[in-house]
């Protein structure tokens, strides 16, 4: 009997055969669904994501700016600092040049005074001896007219015959000086 | 024995072994629930399944609702888990089938299609509720409907009629003499089995997996008599290991439905098969 009832049961309650108020009220429990999450919940969040997504990449844009700046600068300052250590070499090399120069003006400098000097204390020996020779030439000429004068006991005070005996005196001197200097 | 389809409970709760009394093994009677208002012959009536069903729906509107309703960029727990589902179903199911492109439009129902599913699905082992609405028909074969209506008027909109005809018959010329038979398969395979299969397949497991989970379930209270203590524990455990890998099939037909809805509606939008 309680077989037969379940086979009546089965018979009436197909299980592939869907009664029709559970598919409406299935239709009706996933439209509720849908319709919440395609109108209004879905729409919301993919808002918030795609902000998100904006965020991120600014972030990652902002990072990337940063950091080619950052590259920018580092380049900028190696370059500054190659041309500094350019410069100073440059300026080493200049300095260096400048005082060889410096150094070898100097020199020439020296040389030059050296000569001068020279040239000078020659030119006043030369100037001494000429002052000597001729205030001597004076004091010898008076000191033979006195001392001939004392030997031949007569006072030479004829200043003709006086000059003209000195003068042929001194001019034999001049020769043989000048005799000696030229031999010499 | 329990073919009376008005039971409340899916077993009788005096029934044990050595009383004399037989194994109330589970059957078609545990898919039926005595109506909560009218009479299952009726037109109009509201059984457990219903209300398990709108109920279902609540709480999947109440979860989303809680978690999307005011989104943030920096997203809190709830909407981070939410997120994880949305996420997954989007880029793991629709933007794999279909195409990011072309499969944005669909994201909504296919998303709402998993998470109903797996909801109703999940039922099966919700204490008290304790069964699943898609093994109940209906339910499976109203969304296999709006899927199958869905890629159907799809195609035709893509392809216009001629074009829809051959996309769905796979007409292709290098079939040779062959051609009209493989076009009689195709079109019998795709518009006429494949909206059944779809539903079947959610159905049927379901279906099988309430039915194991009740086997072990009544057979676990059954046996509690005597000796059959020891049996019982055994039973139990099996109760324990079959929640556990409901779990995972309730997960995974949900997957497997909106991932053959996917994969109909790149078919309907693909140029040529």
């Amino acid at each position: 009997m309680s077989q037969l009832l379940i086979l009546a049961a089965e018979e009436t309650q197909n299980p592939l055969v869907p009664p029709i108020p559970e598919l409406v009220i299935g239709l009706i429990a996933f439209v509720i669904v849908f319709g919440f999450l395609a109108k209004k919940l879905l729409p919301n969040i993919n808002k918030v994501l795609e902000q998100r997504r904006e965020a991120i990449e600014g972030g990652i844009e902002k990072a990337e700016a940063a950091q080619t700046e950052a590259q920018s600068v580092l380049e900028q300052y190696k370059a500054q600092l190659a041309e500094a250590r350019h410069e100073a070499a440059r300026l080493r090399q200049e300095a260096q040049e400048q005082g060889a120069t410096l150094i070898a003006e100097m020199r020439a400098e020296g040389q030059r005074q050296r000569e001068e000097i020279i040239a000078a204390g020659h030119a006043q020996i030369a100037a001494d001896r000429k002052a000597a020779a001729s205030a001597l030439r004076q004091d010898v000429g008076q000191l033979a007219t006195e001392l001939a004068g004392k030997l031949v006991g007569e006072s030479l005070q004829d200043h003709a015959r006086q000059s003209r005996t000195i003068d042929r005196f001194l001019d034999g001197l001049d020769d043989s000086a000048s005799k000696a200097e030229a031999t010499r | 024995m329990s073919a009376d389809p008005t039971q409340v409970l899916a077993f009788e709760t005096d029934c044990h072994i050595f009383d004399g009394c037989g194994f109330p093994a589970p059957g078609l009677h545990s898919f039926l629930f005595e109506p909560i208002w009218g009479h299952q012959d009726d037109a109009v009536y509201f059984n457990k399944t219903m209300l398990l069903a709108l109920l279902g729906s609540v709480i999947i509107i109440g979860f989303f609702w809680a978690a999307f309703r005011k989104p943030q960029v920096v997203p809190g727990k709830l909407q981070m888990v939410a997120e994880a589902g949305y996420d997954f179903i989007r880029r793991g199911v629709v933007y794999e089938t279909i195409g990011k492109k072309e499969g944005e439009k669909y994201v909504p129902l296919v998303v709402s299609l998993f998470f109903f599913i797996w909801m109703m699905n999940l039922w099966s082992i919700v204490p008290v509720a304790q069964f699943p609405v898609t093994s109940i028909i209906a339910y499976p074969l109203v969304l296999a409907l709006i899927v199958y209506v869905l890629w159907v008027s799809l195609t035709f909109k893509r392809h216009g009629f001629v074009g829809a005809f051959k996309n769905i018959t796979g007409y292709d010329k290098s079939l040779g003499p062959v051609l009209p038979l493989a076009m009689l398969i195709e079109f019998f395979s795709n518009l006429l089995v494949r909206p059944f299969t779809h539903a079947v397949r959610l159905f049927a497991n379901m279906f099988a997996g309430h039915t194991l989970l009740l086997l072990f379930t009544i057979a676990s209270w059954y046996l509690l008599n005597g000796v059959g203590i020891a049996y019982a524990g055994v039973s139990f455990v099996m109760v324990i290991v079959m929640t556990a890998f409901e779990l995972f099939i309730q997960a995974l037909q949900a997957y497997v439905f909106v991932l053959l809805t996917c994969t109909y509606i790149q078919g309907a939008l693909a140029e040529h098969h």
